[in-house]
């Protein structure tokens, strides 16, 4: 799926780097904690998420993800977004609650990996 | 690569929102030289739960790294309380950190064995009122 059409399908408001709006994704996941999201998470390029500080932005960079998608009308400040720039990382914002956004773009065939171990 | 690269971050324990830069710089550096993704992602994520964890519970602390063509070491060295029961601290969930840190998406009681899941190899020294040093390697494959 393209990072785009995650942004049709949860009517996003798109924050940073419409350059990578072509970018193929092909897994996500769904977690306010990061913690968990660094331990259990393997080669997902979304994340959906209800937090709003500058470490969600760093986790995903270490994951190597490729897209954030800020739910329940979330907004993340300008050293956040420039963090993320800095990094090629999209970053949505959608009204839609994080149940909700992930069962949007599960039913539209973007799926979780199984849990690392 | 000839002979040994080393990295050195002073980790600042202030600010629990600046936690992590001198892993988001190690990351770019090791992009730099050439090495595999999946070597890096297990590097950066090491270094980056140590570096939560120094931000978190000991007011900041150093954080080395060093590379050579055989592996990596990262050497994250602390003044804070310590650790009192390591096998405690190993176990998944067992977590002391205060509530407001769960609040900021960490605190789960993950950082010790991510730290130990990434790595090839991990040290924790840990002296009650002195400090903690972590040494963790990942071995570069042929």
């Amino acid at each position: 799926m393209k990072i785009g059409t995650i942004q049709e399908l949860l009517h996003a408001e798109l924050l940073c780097c419409e350059e990578e709006l072509n970018r193929e994704v092909f897994s996500a996941c769904g977690s306010d904690m990061m913690s968990d999201v660094l331990a259990y998470v393997k080669d997902q390029a979304v994340l959906l998420t209800g937090l709003v500080n500058p470490q969600v932005i760093r986790t995903a960079e270490m994951m190597d993800m490729k897209c954030i998608v800020f739910v329940r009308s979330k907004r993340p400040n300008s050293e956040m977004i420039a963090l993320a720039r800095d990094s090629g990382i999209v970053l949505l914002a959608t009204e839609m609650r994080l149940y909700e956004a992930c069962g949007i773009l599960y039913s539209n065939g973007l799926v979780g990996n199984k849990v690392a171990t | 690569m000839n002979g040994q690269l080393t990295f050195h971050f002073d980790v600042d324990g202030s600010d629990f929102t600046s936690a992590g830069q001198a892993s988001v710089q190690v990351k770019k550096d090791l992009r730099q030289l050439g090495l595999s993704p999946e070597i890096i992602r297990r590097v950066s994520i090491a270094m980056y739960e140590g570096e939560i964890n120094m931000v978190i519970h000991a007011g900041g602390g150093t954080a080395d790294v060093v590379v050579t063509e055989e592996e990596i070491e990262i050497i994250l060295t602390d003044h804070g309380p310590g650790i009192r029961d390591i096998a405690q601290a190993m176990q998944e969930g067992f977590s002391t950190a205060p509530d407001n840190i769960r609040s900021l998406g960490f605190g789960a009681g993950m950082g010790l064995p991510n730290m130990k899941r990434y790595t090839d190899h991990m040290d924790i020294q840990s002296e009650v009122g002195v400090g903690t040093v972590v040494t963790m390697r990942v071995s570069i494959p042929k």
